[in-house]
């Protein structure tokens, strides 16, 4: 019987491999598809306590909300990686450093 | 094992497994190509947990917009010819720590909680949510309308050329 714990176990390792990918890639894409795996482990999240926990349907419409986040994150994010990439040719974050004194 | 214990294995493998692919494959093109796996995988989740509203809008958002967005990234920011699109990676051992530690402790928190469930029977949610996004909600959900539409015109003037 799957029950609540079993989608709670797939969100902690989706949002383990997302800071995984967030603290060891050096691409900004990369880094980017850390973040989209975290906000997805979330998204699981909410709608398991939604399918599983008593009251309304409040959790998904929460998951809906932070699918919009998603996009409107990742369409700014590219945005900057593109002039990043046209300013220092590189689409590392570590050889981003302008502002550094 | 039930047919439910089953498809959920399935996804679940799918998803963690094609996730591992997106943090760990060191070329940029199977990164992407994973993602596009872990996406569809947690789209099954959401059927499984009876979001049928859900797993559509992950399909058409996550699928049709934000990965071929990643794609795009992934293209402009490296030269056509550079065919094999090697990425580094930095403090694999730290983050390793991290990541597994987190996972650990969450694992089992959720494991010896004792949750209190009411599980309701799957019924068709597209009805609810847009009653609740034009009622309860209406608020948020004009906020995110101007959010995007904030995003997409900040998105537009920072590449704009000069």
């Amino acid at each position: 019987m799957i029950g609540l714990h079993h989608y709670l176990i797939v969100s902690a390792a989706l949002l383990s491999l997302g800071i995984l990918g967030l603290l060891t890639r050096r691409n900004a894409v990369n880094v980017l598809m850390g973040i989209e795996l975290i906000l997805n482990s979330a998204n699981v999240n909410l709608v398991a306590f939604s399918r599983y926990g008593a009251g309304n349907l409040g959790g998904q419409v929460f998951a809906v909300f932070v699918i919009v986040v998603a996009a409107a994150e990742v369409a700014v994010a590219l945005a900057i990686v593109l002039t990043l990439y046209r300013l220092r040719r590189t689409p590392n974050l570590d050889e981003a450093d302008i502002l550094r004194g | 094992m039930s047919a439910e214990a089953a498809v959920f294995w399935v996804f679940a493998a799918l998803t963690v497994a094609s996730a591992a692919v997106v943090v760990l494959a060191r070329s940029l093109i199977y990164n992407a190509f994973a993602l596009l796996f872990t996406f569809l995988g947690v789209a099954g989740l959401y059927v499984l947990l009876g979001a049928d509203f859900l797993a559509a809008t992950q399909l058409l958002i996550y699928v049709g917009g934000i990965l071929v967005l990643l794609l795009f990234g992934v293209m402009l920011t490296h030269k056509i010819y550079d065919l094999d699109l090697r990425t580094e990676k930095t403090q694999l051992l730290p983050g390793l720590m991290v990541a597994a530690g987190l996972f650990v402790i969450l694992a089992a928190t959720a494991v010896r909680t004792e949750w209190q469930t009411t599980p309701r029977p799957p019924a068709p949610t597209t009805y609810t949510i847009g009653r609740l996004f034009l009622g309860e909600f209406l608020l948020p959900f004009e906020a995110a309308s101007v959010l995007l539409l904030v995003a997409l015109m900040g998105a537009a003037m920072i590449v704009r050329r000069k």
